[in-house]
């Protein structure tokens, strides 16, 4: 890799100069996600760092609006002051993922599965787009049907439609109490019976992540809410499930699945949708690569750490029409798979980058 | 544009029968619910399968003729009025659920649907289509897709573009692009969300994938009556601060109570200024726990009465004049126009004491009801057509409304779209870069802009409306609004 040059804008305006100073540029946030900002052909860094700050929140509004470089984590700390918080549950908060790179990259964590993932929750955008037009999509409301949904598009954009400068999110209060269950499964058929039975269950569930520990399929299964009811309503899923036993410090195994604790530092973190049909047959890939993974959301996704040759996983996901993104490891391009809509994704890109000064999309 | 041309080789693709082409065939399509705006166009096809869809597109295109895609035309704000002299593509017979997965929870089905058929078709497996707009008797997915629909339960789950996870689509252009697929997840840039909510701008969707949801173990609801609007709005921005999760909270004024009352005999009490009325849903236990904090929250806000539903039978009855509410305004004066504007849920008691002061200042009486919790507001304005200048009162009495909900920080619309209604509203929004921004995003998938063509942007002449009515259907008691 050729040594890069960094720069790092202090407003808006110092990006749109930025942007209109440089040829081919690559946006970084906190740098967590390193796969989706790499550069090797000379281009410059642009780091949002310096572009930081909640700039409006009213905790009775249950709406924020912060810069683009904020840390998820001053974000996060800000809102549970007022008992509030993200319900999509950005990953790789305590590393330092920004606001802006959680919307590029598309990132939501186990605990999407109560409400929804970031593309539910944000509601508006500024950006700078690559010919350094300042745009601004949806606004600080939580209800809005006036005009194209800008902010959708740029979530999962990897900073290759334009810098996002400024977003707003609705947020939810938090639940005041968490317990999670941990459930043994005899066999992957049944982890999916369960995973199928539980989504169509009338609990209300934070998190449905699947792990395979020691060749054995177990479910982790998060409930939160009131402190009062908590333990009756812990009670209840294990009757219904039939087994299984709480999961003491269960803080502590959320907060790693965050941190991505369980990926070995050497290989490549993918992230890749699903349904719960698809995963019998990707599981016979990934079990026989070694390769480690945990899947999240109630069978929508899974986190793959894979450690073979990238093309060998690519033409196993383009086979079974399935895309993935790498978040870490060394890739020419983080998409693999299929990739559908890839057409219509060209075409915005010819608008709002015409001249390529961000990487492919 | 050639349109002789296109509809000779319409005429050899469309049997007859489904090529409307006579006046009298076509008067159904003039217009949609916003009946002010009319136009005739030159042509319907009344489309069955998919081929059909793309091949009108593609000879639209080819040819250089507007089309606009047709759902139930429920459309408040002229999203499917007809372009005069273009295609009409009526989508109600493409009406087939392709798929209903239980186990993925969801549905793929066809643009014609009707909305509350596919709760209809979940309903067995336990699982329901959360989007509930008014119109969800009538309406069809495609219209809830091109407008990103809400209704009364979208404030814990959200609206429509929460609960479209894939959609087929032949662009503008004849291009058939397949957007996200069938997981709650997707990698690279979100299309399909970018998608919902276009307007019909960006072509018109043949397939959708729907998220749909378990029907909750328990509601609980309550109605409070309180003195003045502005004491009911405050009590909404109380139960948000409290950080309970309502799935729905909508308020009634006293306008609509009256109508309500002697539309349906809901029960409201009927010396009250406004009515609230929130629900709860969810685990059992949990409800029931919230529910009582739920109760001190409103016993704080000083409301005159609270009386809580005590079964399914009391829960429908309340909800039943909500959803009549609308449609009993309306019979209560020969002329009306719906407004549909947000503001911050906080500033909702000073939005509606606004309202207030704006209908006395102008002379005109405006009836509210509205989903308060996501502060989407819909004053009614009640006027005469028939008495010289009440139109030109109530349509500066809306506008000015709208200009209070930008002022406070809101949107011009939450969930009507801006169609034909709202286009030059839009430079109050956005800046020209922004629209600049949006109709090149348009022109890249729509060069000729035959798709849809004159809404949603702003542009020079906005035709004058001629005066509101109920849509036909409504008066037919089929639908009602909100
Ligand atoms: C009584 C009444 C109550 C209402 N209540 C509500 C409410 O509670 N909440 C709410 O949000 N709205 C409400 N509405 C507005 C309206 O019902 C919605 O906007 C609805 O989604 C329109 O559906 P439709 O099938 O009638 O679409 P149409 O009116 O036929 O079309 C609407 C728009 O969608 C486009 N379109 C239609 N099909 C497609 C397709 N397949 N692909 C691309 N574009 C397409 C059309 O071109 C047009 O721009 C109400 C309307 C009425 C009359």
């Amino acid at each position: 890799m050729s040594a890069t040059t960094t720069i790092a804008p202090a407003n808006l305006e110092e990006v749109q100069t930025a942007i209109c100073a440089h040829e081919r540029l690559v946006v970084r946030g906190g740098g967590t996600k390193p796969a989706l900002s790499t550069t090797d052909d000379g281009a410059t860094v642009l780091a949002t760092h310096r572009l930081t700050g909640i700039v409006e929140y009213t905790p009775g509004e249950f709406v924020f609006t912060a810069r683009a470089g904020t840390p998820l984590q001053e974000i996060a700390a800000t809102l549970a002051e007022h008992g509030q918080y993200l319900p999509f549950d950005p990953p790789l908060v305590a590393a330092g993922a920004t606001l802006g790179g959680t919307i590029a990259a598309g990132l939501s964590g186990s605990g999407r599965q109560r409400y929804g993932g970031v593309r539910d929750f944000l509601i508006g955008v500024r950006f700078v787009d690559g010919q350094g037009r300042l745009v601004r999509g949806g606004g600080k409301v939580v209800k809005n049907a006036a005009g194209f949904d800008l902010p959708r598009l740029f979530v999962g954009s990897i900073g290759r439609l334009g810098v996002v400068v400024e977003a707003s999110f609705k947020v939810f209060p938090q639940p005041s109490q968490y317990a999670t269950v941990r459930a043994p499964q005899l066999t992957l058929d049944d982890a999916l019976a369960t995973i199928a039975r539980l989504n169509r269950s009338t609990f209300d569930l934070e998190a449905v992540d699947l792990l395979i520990e020691d060749g054995a399929p177990v479910l982790y299964i998060r409930q939160g809410g009131l402190a009062t009811t908590l333990a009756a309503r812990q009670q209840s899923l294990l009757t219904w499930l039939g087994g299984g036993a709480p999961l003491a410090d269960e803080a502590a195994f959320w907060a790693d699945a965050n941190a991505f604790a369980w990926v070995p530092a050497d290989c490549t973190l993918v992230k890749t949708p699903l349904t719960l049909h698809t995963i019998p047959v990707l599981e016979q890939v990934l079990h026989a690569h070694g390769a480690q993974r945990r899947y999240f959301g109630g069978g929508a996704a899974v986190w793959i750490a894979w450690t073979g040759e990238l093309d060998t996983l690519d033409a196993f996901l383009t086979t079974l029409q399935l895309s993935g993104l790498i978040l870490r490891g060394a890739a020419p391009w983080p998409f693999i798979g299929a990739r559908p809509g890839a057409t219509l994704a060209a075409r915005v890109k010819r608008v709002l980058d015409p001249t390529n000064r961000f990487p492919t999309l | 544009m050639q349109l002789g041309n296109l509809l000779h080789d319409l005429e050899q693709s469309i049997p007859a029968e489904r090529l409307l082409r006579r006046p009298a065939q076509m008067t159904p399509y003039e217009s949609d619910a916003l009946t002010a705006f009319r136009a005739r166009p030159a042509a319907v096809v009344l489309a069955e399968t998919q081929d059909e869809v793309i091949q009108t597109v593609r000879l639209c295109h080819q040819y250089d003729v507007p089309f606009v895609a047709r759902g139930s035309g429920t459309s408040l704000s002229g999203g499917s009025l007809p372009v005069e002299d273009g295609v009409v593509i009526a989508l109600n017979r493409l009406n087939r659920i392709l798929r209903l997965d239980p186990t993925q929870r969801i549905a793929v089905v066809e643009p014609g649907v009707i909305n509350l058929d596919v709760s209809r078709a979940a309903a067995p497996h336990g699982l329901y289509y959360a989007p509930d707009p008014s119109s969800q008797l009538i309406c069809t997915i495609g219209g809830n897709v091109a407008f990103n629909s809400g209704g009364a339960h979208c404030l814990k789950y959200g609206m429509t573009a929460n609960h479209v996870l894939g959609i087929k689509a032949v662009l503008p252009d004849g291009e058939i692009v397949q957007l996200g697929g069938a997981s709650l997840e997707v990698v690279g840039p979100d299309l399909t969300g970018f998608f919902v909510g276009s307007e019909g701008l960006f072509g018109v969707a043949l397939e959708i994938t729907l998220r749909l949801l378990p029907k909750p173990e328990l509601y609980r609801t309550v109605l409070a009556a309180y003195d003045s609007l502005e004491a009911a709005g405050e009590a909404v921005a109380r139960v948000v601060a409290s950080g309970l999760l309502p799935g729905a909270m909508e308020i009634m004024d006293a306008l609509a109570i009256e109508a309500a009352e002697a539309a349906v005999h809901a029960g409201y009490p009927r010396d009250a200024a406004a009515l609230l009325i929130v629900e709860l849903e969810g685990e059992r236990i949990q409800v029931e726990a919230e529910f009582a904090h739920l109760l001190q929250v409103i016993e704080a806000s000083g409301p005159k009465t609270v009386t809580v539903a005590k079964d399914d039978a009391d829960r429908a009855r309340i909800w039943k004049g909500r959803k009549s509410a609308f449609s009993a305004v309306g019979r209560l004066s020969p002329d009306y126009l719906v407004q549909d504007g947000v503001v911050p849920r906080s500033r909702l008691g000073e939005a509606l004491a606004t309202i207030e002061r704006l209908s006395r200042a102008h002379q005109l009486r405006v009836a509210n009801v509205f989903h308060a919790g996501d502060g989407n507001l819909h004053p009614l304005i009640l006027f005469n057509g028939r008495v010289p200048g009440e139109l030109e009162r109530a349509e500066a009495l809306a506008g000015e409304i709208i200009r209070m909900c930008i002022d406070l920080g809101g949107s011009i619309t939450g969930e009507h779209g801006v169609g034909m209604e709202k286009r030059q509203h839009m430079p109050a929004m956005f800046t020209e870069t922004d629209l600049a921004v949006m109709a090149e995003l348009r022109r890249a998938l729509d060069p000729g802009e035959i798709a849809n063509r004159g809404k949603m942007f702003p542009s020079g002449e906005a035709p004058t409306l001629r005066s509101h009515g109920p849509h036909p259907l409504e008066r037919q008691g089929l639908i009602s609004r909100e």
